[in-house]
């Protein structure tokens, strides 16, 4: 079966399709940042960064770099008008006391029902980091993860049960990934669209997991 | 009178007895006190107990002070990183000790050392390895994980502008831990570039009221944007 698979930037673009107008949005570090790159147009959305800023802007031209206007990845960033600083334990608060609509995640693995592993592989050896992940995805109104459905073995990193090390239990609500966005619901995974020349069962055979058919509105709206 | 200004880095960190626990401010590149951590290296403490987001990055500051050997212990969210090379090889032959936080588990806990909160209950971390062992409680419908209060002896902070109140305003993104920093040790050093006459700095942005620092040095400026260009802003008047 010949399908083509979102790529990164599509899978952005389609991630930034559901941000709506006002919303207050923290991109993770990785492939959420490109979301940023299709946010133009009529909406004003803020973006959140954890490191104490608010209305976070593009990269700087080159030379203009401030290394003291950062983003949660290191890299320079500019501020829009309009933004603000703050330290640390506002930032979290803004997080952890359910301010930011959205946040955007990167993740290893998500299960069925919205538990969401993305900090730590377990391996022997591997040290540990978490930064504020865990903090995100149960402190954001939203948690939403982006990434490519299967290893490049092929493996499903959507799964009944995650076996890497968790980050927080039932928090992720929407899946954007290479094949099709999806949501995780108590019951288990529903399909919101897939890619064109990809069948139903088919990708269910690729997932190893059922998936619930789209709901008629989404159906309506595609 | 008082006059927090200390006449130089060695003098502020004389007193640092070996075992104390240091919180060291800074966020990648943005307020990380080198002169101050520079400062410590030179004076001698060990057995440190360190306190920042990461867990030094390169070879200069936090990463010179663990390569120095005086760090036992480091409490951090995200010391895995391209150049974390000194952090990574001191943990892979056993010769420090991780205590990993979820970054707002960090903040907070640290925020509750300085407003005097013994604990507190938080979804973050809830049935993840980072909860093993801690009590938690079903409040507010959620199920919450306990953290307890980050105190320190001595907080170290790069800070933009003081006064010799101890008053400190930061720049953009490099105010990040600080100001809870400051509340939380038992002694705030904070570096400064400019030091203004008592009253210059405008009272509605103070955003380290005074009574949270107990020295300041100035040190000399360092560029921060690209091009080794200083700081943009011109310093206010009645400087």
């Amino acid at each position: 079966m010949a399908y083509p698979k979102r790529s990164k930037d599509e899978i952005a673009r389609r991630v930034a399709s559901d941000i709506h107008d006002g919303a207050v949005v923290n991109l993770g570090i990785g492939m959420p940042t490109l979301v940023a790159n299709h946010l133009g147009g009529d909406r004003e959305v803020v973006l959140h960064s954890e490191n104490g800023i608010l209305g976070m802007g593009p990269s700087p031209r080159a030379g203009e770099e401030d290394y003291d206007l950062i983003n949660a990845g290191k890299q320079p960033v500019t501020l829009l008008p309009g933004g603000a600083f703050f330290h640390h334990a506002d930032s979290f608060a803004m997080m952890r006391g359910g301010h930011l609509d959205i946040c955007v995640l990167g993740a290893f693995q998500v299960s069925a029902t919205g538990d969401l592993a993305n900090w730590h592989t377990g391996e022997p050896g591997a040290i540990p980091a978490v930064g504020g992940a865990m903090d995100l995805a149960v402190g954001a109104r939203q948690t939403w993860v982006m990434m490519e459905l299967l290893t490049k073995q092929g493996a499903s990193k959507l799964v009944r049960q995650c076996s890497y090390p968790l980050t927080a239990i039932g928090c992720v609500k929407r899946i954007y990934g290479d094949l099709a966005t999806l949501e995780c619901t108590p019951a288990g995974l529903r399909l919101v669209d897939l890619v064109d020349g990809l069948d139903h069962e088919s990708f269910e055979a690729l997932l190893g997991l059922p998936v619930a058919r789209a709901a008629a509105a989404a159906k309506g709206r595609a | 009178m008082i006059d927090k200004l200390a006449t130089s880095v060695a003098e502020a960190l004389a007193d640092t007895p070996d075992g104390a626990t240091v919180m060291v401010g800074g966020f990648g590149t943005a307020g990380i006190p080198n002169e101050l951590i520079g400062g410590l290296i030179e004076q001698g403490a060990r057995e440190l107990t360190v306190v920042n987001n990461n867990a030094g990055n390169g070879d200069e500051g936090l990463a010179a002070l663990l390569a120095a050997g005086r760090v036992r212990k480091i409490i951090c969210s995200f010391p895995r990183q391209a150049d974390s090379w000194h952090f990574d090889r001191l943990y892979r032959e056993g010769r420090i000790e991780l205590e990993l936080v979820p970054q707002g588990n960090l903040a907070e806990r640290i925020r509750a050392a300085g407003a005097g909160i013994g604990g507190f209950f938080t979804p973050t971390g809830y049935g993840t390895e980072l909860a093993k062992g801690k009590e938690t409680r079903l409040l507010d419908g959620r199920w919450q994980v306990f953290e307890t209060a980050l105190h320190a002896d001595l907080a170290l902070i790069k800070a933009e502008r003081g006064d010799r109140w101890g008053n400190l305003t930061y720049r953009k993104a490099a105010r990040n831990f600080g100001p809870v920093m400051a509340m939380a040790a038992a002694k705030t050093v904070a570096s400064v570039y400019d030091v203004l006459p008592l009253g210059a700095l405008d009272p509605e942005a103070v955003v380290t009221p005074g009574i949270f620092v107990q020295r300041i040095v100035q040190v000399a400026r360092t560029a921060t944007a690209a091009g080794g260009v200083p700081n943009p802003e011109p310093a206010p008047r009645g400087a």
